[in-house]
């Protein structure tokens, strides 16, 4: 509990970031649209239309779809930047909706008195109708503000740190006390928000000018820090850190931390780890440059980056050919192998094999239309999949795509007869799963590999040089063993990364 | 001081005010009297382009008020709302200084005049009322705000829309002596809207009667009552005394039954 209490004042920091900030430019944007909608008579529904629209798309996904739209104009599409925008967009509507209300709401009865004492169109705007409708765009704000920091935990998958790092990376590594602190601070800022706004529209509301200014203050101090914190390291520009990059699965935290102390051991340089990406995530911010290294698969570039078949190559052909596409398309350095393969592999237990006698997916075919199948949220629009399925031409009765490590417990529990699991997992031995042989060569060959960001080499070749000592030191039973340390011995990543290195005389 | 030559506003199919000319002299209360949906209060608002007119011309003091800015023209006159329209969110001396701080006065003119209108109205008997929430207000208050802040800017002319008609008799009757001697001691211009005979009676210098958007008659008050130009406008005139009468008929029999 107290290493995950330690990282609490980096996250929730990140977190308070992303939601003030995207909560002030969302009023920047809504109340300016709300007036606009009231004095432009067409404008009021297709500007509700369209905020209620955002609102409709799943939170994720909306965070989700950023990544590819930014990309698409060239911008940071991994990190800040997108989770920034889609929580922006996110708050739109309560404040704009409430903006609308509040003005439509004022007694026409005042409107005449604004205009029969010499207000103009502006003046009344300003010194009577926003007044009147603040405590009303306030409880709008307030709305929007417990949504965002609700949502915000959302923004890890798309690289931007908040509180749900400790929610998305415990709930991989199944550490309960790093999903428990993510979740009591989430809500507990949402709440602290909540109650500092509410006294804001109580002050307003009522006439309390000490409501009023206090919960001002307190908001305005707020807004201060966090902008302050996010602008500080733009000023500090040489001292921008190496960005390490990790998916979303227990290895990926393990080889993320083992490379950042392993370059800051050999470099001096500093590094930051950017976990939780998403497969494809991941590979899109090493090639534009947001993350200078991670730890890919050879068999991932393979099927879902250069959308090539399986036809059987071997691992060195494999490996061969996704280097120079990489170098060719994408100037990606592959600096070499880890020395273990972690593939897909399809796993079942041990004493349900052993009864009908399977042992390679070929022997699965006559039992796969009784059974039911999980795999992780990807694998089932990957291309082994389909691959799979061509091959040994099989059908199972039913397919289940959840959480990585939820999947072992699935199939520990039967809740599904049979996994694909990965080669590398600690929890394939710990509860006893049978491996399942793919004779044909169906899946293609994973090895984990050492990916390095264009220009890389030219900036920082000391990290090229600290990087190349790391090929083929991790095989596969160690890279198995630190899995399980992690998974099942609930040890965090970075101490098993640091015990590695330390094992290999390399701190 | 105002001159309306053949002022017209039509609402769609209805004319609610029509083809209406008359003028109001320096320093003179003209009522506007009738029912409701006579085009009394219609009128009062094309007085300060509150309403456009369909057609016509408003002269003030010789000048075209359609050439004004309607910001600009509306500074220079003082409203009294029907509604009393009171800005909730500001203090009572926040709303008397509205007009002057749209006028762009500074602070310590503002603060005397707000001081001498508080005075003028009679509401500087309670200390410090002027940092007060018009909410808080009684009725009666909140209409002696309301003709102070229509003051605030020193205009020539004023406009009233029924400032008192949802205040109880006493207060009404209050409110308005109260009313005549700042008009006097002020020497404004007024056009006063009310449906109420009396007060039409009591307070205008010349009374001008409206039914059905037309002008039915205008004249001093003693002129309306010897010489009624029609029926509407005997009938009008004859309700105050119809009523004296009918008062008069029920103390005589009261004394007459205490009496036996």
């Amino acid at each position: 509990m107290s290493d995950q209490l330690a990282l609490l004042p980096e996250y929730l920091t990140a977190h308070l970031q992303l939601s003030l900030l995207a909560l002030a430019l969302g009023a920047l944007v809504s109340v300016p649209l709300g007036v606009a909608a009231t004095r432009i008579g067409w404008l009021e529904q297709p500007v509700l239309a369209a905020a209620s629209i955002i609102q409709t798309i799943p939170s994720l996904a909306l965070l989700a779809v950023m990544v590819p739209v930014l990309a698409a104009f060239n911008l940071q599409s991994i990190g800040f930047l997108p989770a920034f925008i889609g929580l922006m967009l996110y708050s739109i509507l309560p404040i704009l909706r409430n903006t609308v209300t509040g003005i439509v709401g004022v007694d026409p009865a005042l409107i005449e008195a604004a205009r029969g004492v010499g207000m103009t169109p502006s003046q009344r705007l300003f010194r009577v109708e926003l007044p009147l409708a603040a405590p009303v765009i306030v409880a709008g704000l307030r709305t929007s503000a417990v949504w965002i920091v609700g949502t915000a935990t959302l923004s890890t998958p798309v690289g931007a740190t908040s509180l749900g790092n400790y929610i998305f990376s415990g709930l991989q590594t199944r550490n309960s006390a790093a999903i428990l602190v993510g979740c009591v601070a989430a809500a507990a800022l949402a709440i602290l928000l909540d109650g500092i706004i509410f006294a804001l529209e109580h002050g307003i509301r009522m006439r309390k000018r000490a409501y009023t200014i206090g919960a001002s203050s307190v908001l305005a101090a707020l807004f201060v820090y966090t902008t302050v914190t996010f602008a500080l390291p733009f000023l500090d520009d040489k001292a921008r850190p190496i960005r390490i990059g990790a998916k979303t699965f227990t290895e990926q935290y393990i080889l993320s931390e083992l490379l950042a102390h392993h370059i800051e051991g050999q470099t001096g340089l500093e590094t930051e780890v950017l976990s939780s990406l998403g497969s494809t995530v991941a590979y899109d911010a090493l090639r534009s440059g947001q993350i200078d290294v991670y730890v890919d698969y050879s068999g991932t570039i393979w099927a879902t980056v250069m959308n090539r078949p399986s036809l059987g190559e071997s691992r060195s052909q494999v490996l061969q050919e996704v280097a120079q596409w990489v170098r060719e398309n994408h100037s990606v350095t592959l600096i070499g192998t880890l020395g273990f393969e972690n593939s897909y592999v399809l796993a079942m237990p041990e004493s349900e094999a052993e009864r009908l006698r399977i042992t390679t997916i070929g022997d699965l075919v006559p039992f796969a239309s009784d059974m039911e199948i999980g795999g992780d949220y990807e694998f089932f629009a990957r291309a082994e999949w389909a691959a799979i399925q061509e091959t040994y031409g099989i059908e199972f009765a039913g397919r289940r795509a959840m959480d990585s490590s939820l999947m072992y417990q699935a199939v520990e529990l039967g809740n599904v007869d049979i996994i694909s699991a990965y080669t590398t997992d600690g929890r394939i031995d710990a509860l006893n799963l049978r491996v399942i042989e793919d004779d044909r060569n169906a899946i293609p060959p994973y090895d984990a590999i050492i990916l390095t960001a264009p220009g890389l080499g030219l900036d920082r070749s000391e990290v090229i040089g600290s990087l190349e000592e790391l090929i083929d030191t991790i095989s596969a039973p160690t890279m198995r063993k630190m899995n399980r340390a992690v998974d099942e011995d609930k040890r965090s990543p970075d101490e098993v990364a640091m015990e590695f290195l330390e094992s290999e005389g390399r701190r | 001081m105002i001159e309306l030559r053949e002022v017209s506003k039509r609402f769609g199919e209805l004319e609610a005010v029509n083809a209406l000319s008359l003028t109001v002299e320096p320093g003179e209360l003209l009522v506007l009297l009738g029912g409701s949906g006579s085009g009394k209060t219609t009128t009062l608002k094309m007085v300060n382009r509150l309403v456009e007119p369909s057609s016509g011309t408003i002269l003030l003091d010789g000048e075209d008020i359609a050439e004004i800015e309607p910001h600009a023209l509306r500074r220079r006159i003082g409203y009294v709302f029907q509604r009393l329209g009171l800005f909730p969110h500001m203090s009572v001396a926040e709303n008397i200084a509205v007009t002057p701080s749209l006028l762009g006065w500074d602070a310590e003119r503002t603060r005397e005049r707000v001081y001498e209108l508080l005075k003028l109205v009679e509401l500087d008997t309670e200390i410090d009322i002027g940092e007060r929430a018009v909410t808080e207000l009684s009725g009666g208050q909140q209409q002696r705000v309301s003709v102070a802040r229509a003051l605030a800017a020193k205009p020539k002319l004023m406009l009233l829309d029924e400032p008192f008609g949802a205040l109880d008799p006493i207060t009404r009757e209050r409110l308005q002596r109260s009313f005549v001697r700042i008009r006097k001691e002020l020497d404004l211009t007024a056009i006063f809207v009310t449906h109420d005979m009396l007060e039409a009676l009591l307070m205008g210098d010349r009374i001008a009667v409206m039914h059905e958007g037309k002008l039915a008659q205008i004249g001093t008050p003693s002129k309306l009552m010897q010489a009624p130009a029609t029926e509407y406008v005997e009938q009008l005139m004859s309700t105050p005394k119809r009523q004296a009468d009918a008062v008069e008929r029920l103390l005589t029999l009261l004394d007459d039954e205490e009496g036996s």
